[in-house]
């Protein structure tokens, strides 16, 4: 039953645009040395998320006096975690909040931030439910099965 | 379940990762140990040059583009000028032609784009002739 949830649960997240290729790249770096090698990684490109999203908030707060060298290199390196970790709408929102930069779009920058905040934190919520039905299988003797997208 | 890899041909290859991003040094760390490449990583250019100052020495470096204090170019170009030899290979995010010659000039060896996979590194390892053979 758990195995049957976790396949759909997760190919349902590739389908959804939340995923892609890159976090089964991720996936096929774990193994029993480092059997929580993806939930670390993607933890710590939720804390990336928190520390740049928190800094581009604080430049764009200067109405006026905005640094937006500071913001282009803050999503620049946003970006390029969440492609990393195959993060999807992440990336995607990222692609469109340089562009708002780059083009010096204030009310496009905060329009754009407040969707990449709300867009890591659905992600995050949803990788969290994805580790806890792995774990329910490992808890019940099972091995996790590998899930063709 | 982990992938069967090949071999590395060649034994005990060392390599330095270089990236500020920790995620990405995170990635690459694990990436380089699943092909039995033991590896450093630091944090930007400085920290590159300096532990070639220092005495270390590596087969490959991994180098990220943009950095604080001293972003990739510069650090293959300070490299390169200190009579360092061994493979460089950039990494980076930045595609646009101009920027990857620049990249290039600088002193690498070849050059991929990022996210880093398993067959993205086997393709660099195979570029520079750090050899891969099949099991």
């Amino acid at each position: 039953m758990e195995k049957r949830q976790f396949r759909d649960y997760t190919i349902s997240l590739y389908h959804q645009g939340f995923l892609d290729d890159q976090f089964t790249e991720l996936k096929k770096l774990q193994d029993e040395c480092s059997p929580d090698f993806v939930a670390e990684v993607v933890s710590l490109f939720f804390e990336d998320c928190e520390k740049l999203i928190s800094n581009m908030a604080r430049a764009l707060d200067q109405t006026g006096n905005v640094d937006y060298k500071l913001v282009g290199s803050s999503v620049h390196q946003l970006k390029g975690s969440s492609s990393s970790v195959g993060a999807k709408r992440v990336k995607g929102l990222c692609v469109t909040l340089k562009e708002c930069c780059d083009s010096q779009n204030y009310e496009g920058c905060v329009r754009c931030l407040q969707q990449v905040d709300i867009e890591y934190k659905s992600l995050k919520g949803k990788l969290q439910d994805l580790f806890n039905l792995e774990q329910q299988i490992v808890q019940a003797g099972g091995r996790i099965p590998q899930v063709d997208i | 379940m982990a992938e069967k890899l090949p071999k590395l041909a060649k034994a005990n290859l060392t390599a330095l990762v270089v990236d500020d991003n920790s995620v990405n040094q995170s990635i690459h760390h694990k990436l380089l140990d699943r092909l039995g490449i033991q590896n450093d990583i630091v944090c930007n250019g400085k920290e590159a040059v300096d532990a070639h100052s220092s005495g270390r020495n590596y087969d490959l470096i991994l180098m990220d583009m943009d950095m604080p204090i001293m972003n990739g170019i510069q650090a293959t170009k300070r490299l390169r000028e200190m009579g360092i030899s061994c493979k460089i290979a950039g990494v980076t995010t930045r595609a646009d032609e101009e920027e990857k010659k620049e990249f290039m000039d600088a002193g690498l060896n070849d050059f991929q784009e990022k996210p880093l996979t398993i067959s993205k590194l086997i393709s660099i390892l195979q570029n520079l002739e750090l050899y891969i053979v099949k099991t």
